[in-house]
């Protein structure tokens, strides 16, 4: 089955042999691979636009390889259990938006964005660094979950107080810095969300009403309703005082994921998604600049047929459709027509046209393999706290993709986000590496915890995760409370 | 809880399958038609983003590519381009292409499937190669001699080899600088309603796109008809002309610029251009044969294209006697490309055979190797060969003693015919001079050229105007510099 379940039949023999493999030797070499790719790819843009290597090519893949290396080296001392994937997973993406950049630089001379994205990335990785180093139990943050939402409700008022950028009130300027504290929030906010949830998914669970008789459907009570009916107006706040449609959506369906993951009522789901249609068509009503997208995904070639050319939409889509199966290679694409936020959150229409179907198959499959891992670790783990902050840094990562590769894909109305690691945008950059730090704790704990007797309600959901649900039933978050 | 972590991770999942699916919805099946939407500029981009091909005169490049550095790389640079202009147009990232540039844009931007070693499959993949050249007929030095000819001057010069139908010189004035066209910056608009606002419309080509009443010159014609059709038997003979001649049915007289012209023999009424002599002329060869042999010469054609399309020269046949009489002098609704009146030209020079005229003699890929070759061109009999040769005696006396003699050129067997043809209304219009003509040197085997000039703003003191004075000096520099330029080697 999967990987925890082997660590379940491990577990259960008494002998203490049967420790997990620690797999930091596959994680360097996963590195080295990570780094050259992004090195080569380096190089590719070079040979395309000049004929030659770039003369900082030597430079960039020393600079990455040291940076991935130095974080290599804190997690081999502090983490070493930790999942051997997240890493290089981090490492290539941060490299292959960096090429990505200075390819992209490279059609807009005047304006370079890769060094100080390098520079970020830095930042990110010393983040990273930092935590892996100090964390040393991630339960510790429980402790600090009322201060992480004061945290967050802070960071995501101060824009408010600064001019609008292009429509959307989400940055903040500091020092001839932009930084968009929203992306910070959401590490926040799902440390206080997991907090939250874990101390309270009982009373969540086992209250509220039956709607047609029908246990499946129970719904809150209006007493335990409130967080919910905040955080909504949190959601639909940040929206409509920021025009931040993206981060709105993200907060929410992240609240919702964490809401079930732990109560396991499906009452909240439609309770959510109710809430989410009210507030979705209310603001698309409403807001014109929400309106506009919307308009946008339904029509994306409209504003050609209005004689006015094409739109960013049909722009990135005509990006995604230059690169075909194969892509145009590296540096030979046109995704420059997009124009503005081409290097931010219209990132991936480079990597679909240069890069064709194939590369962003594998990229949206290395995202994939990110999220899975971070579910694996959630699932791994024992405590409701580190189960739902991994489920949920997990999710912030699954639903951030979903949103903006859909977005520029139209798949779903475009929203303003960045696509992690890939698109320009510090604040983003150094985010993500948090997020990797945190799930590299996350996965150190679950894969090290042995000899430990486990949690009992693992071990009999892979029985009868199926059977009929009773209210008596021992895997209930209650009974699983009781045996920690 | 498990079992809800693994939902959640199923439902991410779907998220994934949504965006791969959809990623290949727009890359594999909607891939084409995006492609093909007009907003999307790749194509002009990919289109630009390679140097164009060149055309050649004398082997020559007479046209360039400048690298910009920008978005759209490459832009044409041409030189002497108002010279060549009426050959090869422009080639315009903002508005387009004209003639050679557009005719040829498959060699010249490199999407003709030709240019590929494989041909066929290059069709289908819609590759792009290296630009090709194209390799035009023009003799450099005889496009030069009539561009300075009609400096400072309104009108146009054609010239074509009369055993081929190669064009050698075609020249439009006033002319414009098709660079001026090709970029896409804010000069380039101004450069274009500047041009289209001139009221001397210099980027049209009036080589081959202007009609003009031919005038006397197009007596070459009428004389041939009347040969051809027996008519007149023996050039020398008087024939039965009053002066003033009254058109028939009306009781308008027509009358001549020169004297002597009573009941002048042909040859003589050829040499001073009698129009009473040529108006009843083409009477009495009826306008049947008029027009069918104004139709063997070219006239009523629309679709010729050298290879861009050439505007159609007319002669009514539907027509009384007396509008005859006036389309036989070149008047009325007879209307001739400066072009046509060159291959009327050519046709008398070739022993009485047309060759359809034209411009590229290959092309070819950016290493070197043809894609193609203009191979014979059509050969169509204008009039007998034995008319041809009393013609082509008319036309040397003309430039031997009659109004043509600024033509003569020491060491070569010169014919030509003058026109002043009047236009506007009540013909109160500036009068076009025309010349047209041929020249073979002393030691050439065959007429080497055939010209037809026309200046449009000819001097206007009526007295002294005849295509001699203002249209063959120009025609006897073209004829002189194709005489003794060498002829190309054989592709």
């Amino acid at each position: 089955m999967t990987k925890a379940g082997t660590t379940l039949v491990a577990a259960d023999t008494p002998a203490p042999t049967a420790r997990l493999p620690r797999r930091r030797g596959i994680e360097l070499a996963l590195i080295v691979v990570a780094v050259l790719l992004s090195v080569y790819g380096y190089c590719a843009v070079g040979i395309a636009k000049d004929g030659t290597v770039p003369p900082g090519a030597a430079g960039y893949g020393a600079g990455l390889g040291v940076l991935a290396s130095v974080a290599h080296l804190a997690v081999r001392l502090r983490a070493p259990c930790a999942d051997p994937v997240l890493l290089p997973i981090g490492v290539l993406l941060n490299g292959l938006g960096l090429v990505l950049i200075y390819r992209l630089d490279l059609e807009t001379p005047g304006d370079r964005a890769a060094p100080a994205q390098l520079v970020w990335s830095t930042l990110g990785v010393a983040l990273f660094i930092v935590v892996v180093l100090l964390l040393r139990d991630h339960r510790v943050l429980q402790r600090y979950s009322y201060v992480c939402v004061v945290a967050a409700l802070v960071l995501l008022t101060l824009p408010i107080f600064f001019p609008a950028v292009n429509g959307a009130r989400i940055w903040i300027r500091v020092a001839g810095f932009s930084i968009q504290p929203g992306e910070f929030a959401k590490v926040l906010l799902a440390v206080f969300f997991a907090a939250y949830l874990a101390a309270n998914r009982n009373a969540l669970a086992y209250t509220g009403r039956r709607v047609f008789g029908v246990e499946r459907l129970q719904l809150p009570t209006g007493r335990v309703l409130g967080p919910l009916v905040a955080i909504w107006l949190l959601s639909v706040g940040v929206l409509v005082l920021e025009r931040d449609l993206g981060t709105s959506l993200l907060f929410f369906g992240l609240f919702v994921v964490l809401l079930y993951v732990a109560t396991g009522r499906t009452g909240w789901i439609a309770l959510g998604l109710l809430l989410a249609a009210v507030g979705a068509v209310a603001v698309g009503q409403l807001e014109p600049h929400v309106h506009v997208r919307v308009e946008d995904w339904r029509q994306p070639f409209a504003s050609i047929e209005a004689g006015e050319g094409p739109n960013q939409l049909s722009q990135s889509l005509f990006a995604f459709a230059a690169g075909g199966v194969l892509g145009t290679g590296l540096g030979l694409g046109d995704s420059i027509l997009i124009g503005f936020a081409a290097k931010s959150d219209f990132i991936l229409a480079t990597a679909g046209e240069e890069l064709g179907l194939a590369g962003l198959s594998a990229i949206f499959l290395l995202y994939g393999l990110l999220v899975e891992r971070g579910y694996r670790a959630g699932l791994a783990l024992r405590d409701p706290f580190g189960r739902l902050l991994a489920v949920g840094l997990a999710s912030i990562l699954a639903l951030q993709v979903f949103v903006i590769a859909g977005g520029v894909t139209g798949l779903i109305p475009l929203t303003g986000m960045a696509m992690p690691f890939l698109a320009q945008g510090g604040s983003s950059v150094v985010t993500n590496w948090a997020i990797v730090a945190l799930l590299i704790r996350l996965s150190h704990r679950s894969r090290s915890r042995l000899g430990i007797p486990e949690d009992p309600e693992d071990s009999r959901d892979s029985r009868n995760s199926r059977g009929p649900r009773d209210p008596k039933d021992p895997k209930d978050p209650e009974n699983e409370e009781s045996t920690v | 809880m498990t079992r809800h972590i693994r939902h959640a991770a199923f439902f991410c999942a779907l998220l994934m399958i949504a965006l791969l699916v959809n990623a290949a919805r727009i890359q594999l099946f909607k891939a084409r038609t995006y492609d093909d939407n007009i907003a999307n500029r790749r194509t002009t981009i990919a289109r630009y983003g390679q140097p164009r091909g060149d055309i050649l005169v004398d082997g020559r490049p007479v046209t360039g590519s400048q690298d910009t550095g920008e978005h759209l790389r490459y832009e044409r640079t041409y030189t002497n381009g108002p010279m060549y202009a009426p050959v090869t147009g422009f080639a315009s990232q903002m508005y387009g292409t004209t003639l050679l540039e557009a005719t040829e844009d498959g060699v010249l931007a490199g999407t003709d499937p030709l240019l590929s070693p494989f041909p066929v499959w290059s069709g289908a993949a819609r590759d792009r190669h290296p630009g090709g050249d194209v390799a035009t007929t023009l003799r450099g030095a005889a496009q030069k001699a009539a561009f300075e000819g009609l400096e400072g001057r309104k009108g146009a010069v054609a010239a074509v080899e009369p055993s081929t139908g190669r064009i050698l010189a075609l020249v439009s004035a006033p002319s414009y600088d098709p660079s001026a066209l090709s970029g896409n910056g804010s000069s380039v608009p101004r450069s274009w309603s500047t041009l289209n606002r001139d009221r001397d419309k210099p980027m049209l080509n009036r080589a081959v796109r202007k009609t003009y009443p031919p005038g006397s010159t197009f007596k070459v014609v009428t004389a041939a008809a009347a040969l051809d059709a027996g008519v007149i038997e023996d050039v020398d003979k008087p024939t039965r002309s009053p002066d003033p001649y009254t058109l028939p049915g009306t009781r308008t007289r027509l009358t001549n610029a020169s004297e002597g012209c009573e009941n002048a023999a042909l040859r003589k009424a050829f040499e001073w251009s009698c129009n009473t002599v040529f108006a009843k002329l083409g009477v009495e060869v009826g306008a049947e044969r008029m027009a069918a042999t104004a139709q063997a010469f070219g006239f009523n054609r629309a679709d010729l294209r050298i290879p861009y399309s050439v505007a159609r020269s007319t002669f009514d046949r539907e027509v009384d006697r007396a509008q005859l009489a006036l389309s036989s002098i070149g008047q009325f609704n007879t209307r001739a490309t400066p072009l046509q009146m060159a291959m009327v030209a050519a046709a008398v020079a070739n022993g009485g055979q047309v060759r359809t005229p034209y411009l590229v003699e290959r092309t070819t890929r950016a290493g070197g190797g043809t894609v193609s070759t203009a191979g014979s061109s059509p050969v169509r009999q204008a009039m007998r060969p034995s008319t041809a040769a009393r013609m082509k005696e008319l036309m040397v006396d003309v430039v031997r003693e009659g109004t043509g003699t600024g033509a003569w050129i020491p060491g070569a067997t010169v014919g030509g015919k003058t026109g002043t043809a009047q236009h506007g209304l009540g013909n109160s219009g500036t009068p076009y001079a025309w010349f047209v003509s041929w020249a073979q040197g002393d030691h050439d085997a065959e007429p080497k050229v055939a010209v037809a000039v026309v200046v449009e703003d000819a001097d206007p003191d009526r007295g002294e105007i005849s295509g001699g004075g203002d249209a063959a000096p120009i025609a006897r520099s073209v004829m002189e510099a194709v005489l003794k330029s060498p002829a190309p080697r054989a592709p």
